[in-house]
This record gives C-alpha cells, structure tokens and sequence, in this order.
C-alpha cells in the first residue's frame, strides 16, 4: 500500500500575464506524494492554484518546470482511469440524468450500463429524476450528478474539486459518508479539494494546507483519527484548529 | 380566445380597412382592393398556376438550403476545431460572405443560363455563409469544461465530435438554419424575378409585365409572406427538441 500513485516534484506554474507585468506565477516549488489509495484534502485560500494543480495532475494544462507522475509515469494527458470533478458543473446539459452518469460508460454491455447507471443514480439521491435534463435540476442536484458520472467510470483516481460546495448541509453530510464508504469499499485514491476546513478533517488522511498565490504547500498535517469521525472529540478539534491557526497565520503574512 | 389570437387579428382587420379605404378615396384604377387580391389568388388558384409555382419555389429553396447545410455544417465544425484550418480560410470565407447573392446573379446565369441550378446556386449561396459562419463561433466558444470532461473518459476524436462537439453546437446551428431559411426565402424570390420562368418570383414579374395585373402581383407578394411564416414556424419547431432547449433561454 505504500506505493505512490501521485508524485510531484518541484513543480512551478506560471501563466503569460499581460505583457507590461510579465507573467503569474501561480504555484511554487510544489512537492506533493499521495500514496495509493489515500484520502488527501487540499486547503487553501481562493486563488491561491489549487483548481491548477489539479489541472496540472490530471494533465488538462502542462507545468511551467518539474515533474509529475501519476501511477509510475509522467503524465503526458488526461486518463478515464483518472476522473476529474469539475468545480464549475461539467454535466452534459444535452442529456439526461442518466445519459449523463452512463457517459464514461461506453464501451460496457446495455446490461452493465443499466445496471451501473441505477447504482450510481441510487447512491446520489436522484432517484425518479432519471430521464430529467439537467436544466430541470437545482444546482446541488447536477453537482450530484457529475459525481456519480465521475464514480460510475470506476477510476482508480478521483481528482475532485470543491465537489460539495454547492450542496445544502445535509446534503452535504450525506455525500462525505457516501464519498468515504465508496473509498473505503472500493479503494481509490482521492485527492479532494475544499474551502472547508471541518470537510477536510472529516474526510482526509492527510490535509495539505496551502499558502496566498504564489501557492505553496505550507504545512501537511496527518489525521490519524478512526472513521466515521466523532466531529466532538477533542482530538477532531485540536486537528481542526491546527488547521485554522496554519490558516489564519498565512493570512497575516499575506496582509504584511 | 386569448390575446394572442384577438391582438393580432385586431391589427389585419385595421390594415385592411386602412388598405381599402385608401384604395377607394385615391381612385386609383391600377392599385387592387383587398377583395381583387382574394379573387386574385382564386384565379390563380382556378388556371393551375398557384400550386405549380410555390411548388417550384419551394423545390429550388429545398434544394439550395439542403446543400448549404450538408456543407455548411461540417465544414463550420472542422474549421472551427482546427484552427490552423481556421486561420486559412477565415479571410476567404469573411470576404465572399458580405457579397449579397444577388450581385452573383450575372455570374448565375452565366454558368447555369435560365435553368434551376440558377435560383438554386444562388440560394444556396445565400445560406451557406451563416450556416458556416454560425457552426465556426459555435465551435469556438464551446465551454472548456465539456470538452474537458469528454477528454477525461478518454473519447476517440470522432466520438468527442459525435458526442460533444456537436451537441455542444447544435443549439446555435438550428438558431442559424432558422435565419439562412429566412434568406434563402428572400434570395428564391428575387433570383425567380431574374433568371427562371415559374415560381412566385416570376409571378410577380410577369404579372406586372404582362398587362399590369397589380392584383396577381400582390396576390404573389402575400403568398410569399404566407409561405415564409410556415416556413419559420416549421423550422422553429427544431428549438423545441430536448436536446436542444437548455440552449434558448426560458421565455415564452
Ligand atoms: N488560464 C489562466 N491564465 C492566467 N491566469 C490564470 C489562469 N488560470 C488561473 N489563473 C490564475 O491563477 C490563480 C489560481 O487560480 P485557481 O483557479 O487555481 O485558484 P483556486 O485555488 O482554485 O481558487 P478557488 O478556491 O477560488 O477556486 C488565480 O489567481 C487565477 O487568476
Ligand atoms: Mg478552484
């Protein structure tokens, strides 16, 4: 289990800027090991490239200089066994709910198609909506669906970013147990994105906690705590407010 | 009956009077009443003439439309998603585009003399340039997260244009099939009045020439618009696919 499924090393993006002030740089001297079928969460502050790096480690856009590898190899592209969830809804609005979540599902028989799709519509709450489009649904409903596409492709990487940041509370609560059985059932690496400290700390192995643009990594904090996650317990909070502290400290540094 | 129905027909019965009134208190001998339209149209209607020549219209429109969307379409995708593709031909494209199909008129008859393929190159002329035009930008302005996500389950380039490219676009391309149809109605009109001898067009023009029969030429005018509202409306019907509606906005 102690292999690496994501591997970066010294990676730096940077964008063309406008011409007079030269370029952005968005990332900085990243180095980042996920081993294989762990939970890592990334915070940080708006802005700060974590929508980026995703893009980076999926293979969307390519890195100004360093390396990354995933399973072994660099990453030359994207890769269906390595699903991305977009932050902005990605969901197909020209088809059904679920045509929608059958997508990556193509190259399956009818049967395993069907029977896929039913699971996966189950799972997410969005039974009876099965033949809606998707502009007949609330925005938490499509988020919903774009997860259970992402899932129903059965990858082996689940790059998600801010996947539930749309969700009602309760809706929300129901996807992180859901997200954190099918993890623990199917065993997939996740590296998840959220603005939501008390999200990471409930879901994550590990919490990668980023600094203002340029983004680094400032702090890595292993939660070692039993799952499902006792949100009282004084080992939950000191986690969390470990977090906040490495939070707040680099707000302050960024308003020096 | 709503307002959308008592609206309207308050508006044509008020052009109606307005029309005969005006015709009766100018005197005019040549200017028909609305009434010698109608019988107009039933002469027509009684010699075999009506059918025959909005069939012929219809025929030339079909064909020249037909053409510049087998064309149009695929050709605005491809340029569209290649952009080296795109950049050599955009020019040429942008420059042919704004030359109305009835400066091509001359250079119609001269290769196709007075025959069909006349009315019919031209219409299609007329359509093809917005049906490319409209497919390019569509292409063009598709959201970056579709066709990122259709890389992402590892889509051939053919089933990302089966399965996104064209979907992504087809709102946009009914939108300007609706248009070039208006156009290519207009263009058939004006291109009968020139180089064939049937059809609306032609209608019109002989009318007049031959003994001035100014109620045959309304007659052909009032067809003509009769014919190009069913035409909308029929192609209108394109928008209402699922598919395709979450590309229109809400209203109506
Ligand atoms: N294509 C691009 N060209 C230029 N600048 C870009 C581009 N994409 C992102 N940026 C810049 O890079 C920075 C990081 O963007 P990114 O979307 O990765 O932030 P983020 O951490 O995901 O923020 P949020 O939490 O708000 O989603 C931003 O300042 C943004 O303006
Ligand atoms: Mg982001």
């Amino acid at each position: 289990m102690n292999e690496s499924a994501i591997s970066a090393r010294d990676l730096e993006i940077s964008f063309p800027g406008k011409r007079r002030a030269g370029p952005i740089h968005v990332l900085r001297s990243i180095n980042l090991e996920v081993r294989r079928g762990e939970f890592v969460c990334i915070v940080g502050p708006s802005g700060c490239g974590k929508t980026t790096l995703l893009n980076v480690i999926t293979g969307f856009i390519r890195q100004s200089s360093g390396e990354v590898l995933v399973q072994g190899s660099p990453v030359t592209g994207p890769d269906p066994k390595r699903i991305f969830v977009f932050q902005d809804n990605g969901v197909f609005p020209w088809l059904t709910v679920e045509q929608n979540i059958g997508f990556g599902l193509a190259r399956r028989s009818r049967d395993e198609q069907r029977e896929i799709v039913h699971r996966y519509v189950q799972m997410v709450g969005l039974t009876g909506f099965e033949k809606a489009y998707p502009r007949e649904l609330s925005g938490g409903m499509r988020q919903r669906v774009e997860i259970a596409r992402a899932l129903a492709a059965n990858p082996q990487i689940i790059y998600m970013d801010e996947p539930f940041g749309a969700l009602d509370f309760i809706t929300r609560l129901k996807m992180r147990a859901d997200l954190t059985r099918i993890w623990q059932e199917e065993k997939k690496t996740i590296l998840f994105v959220t603005h939501d400290i008390e999200e990471s700390v409930q879901l994550a192995d590990r919490v990668v906690v980023m600094s203002q643009r340029p983004g680094t990594i400032r702090k890595q904090i292993e939660i070692d705590l039993p799952r499902p996650r006792d949100l009282d317990s004084p080992e939950y909070l000191e986690v969390r407010d470990e977090i906040f502290h490495t939070m707040g400290m680099s707000l302050k540094v960024g308003a020096a | 009956m709503n307002k959308s129905v008592l609206l309207p027909a308050a508006v044509l019965l008020a052009v109606y009077g307005l029309w005969d009134g005006a015709v009766l208190l100018s005197h005019s001998d040549i200017f028909p009443r609305p009434y010698q339209v109608f019988l107009g149209i039933a002469e027509l209607m009684q010699r075999g003439l009506l059918l025959k020549y909005v069939v012929a219209s219809l025929f030339r429109v079909s064909i020249g439309f037909t053409l510049a969307v087998l064309i149009g379409v695929p050709v605005g995708l491809l340029l569209g998603w290649f952009r080296p593709a795109f950049l050599a031909f955009n020019p040429l494209i942008q420059i042919l585009r704004p030359i109305s199909p009835i400066a091509w008129i001359p250079i119609a008859i001269l290769w196709f003399h007075v025959d069909d393929r006349a009315p019919i190159f031209l219409i299609f002329l007329s359509s093809v340039f917005p049906i490319t035009v409209t497919s390019i930008a569509a292409v063009q302005n598709i959201q970056p997260v579709y066709v990122r996500a259709a890389e992402n389950f590892g889509l051939t380039r053919l089933e990302l244009f089966r399965r996104v490219i064209f979907p992504a676009c087809l709102p946009q391309i009914i939108t300007s099939l609706r248009i070039s149809l208006g156009i290519a109605w207009l263009v058939v009109v004006a291109a009968e009045m020139i180089a064939v001898n049937s059809g609306l067009g032609y209608l019109i023009i002989d009318a007049r020439n031959a003994g001035k029969r100014y109620d045959l030429v309304v007659a052909g005018m009032l067809m003509i618009g009769l014919i190009g509202l069913i035409l909308d409306l029929l192609i209108r019907r394109l928008e209402r696919f699922e598919e395709v509606k979450w590309g229109y906005s809400d209203r109506n």
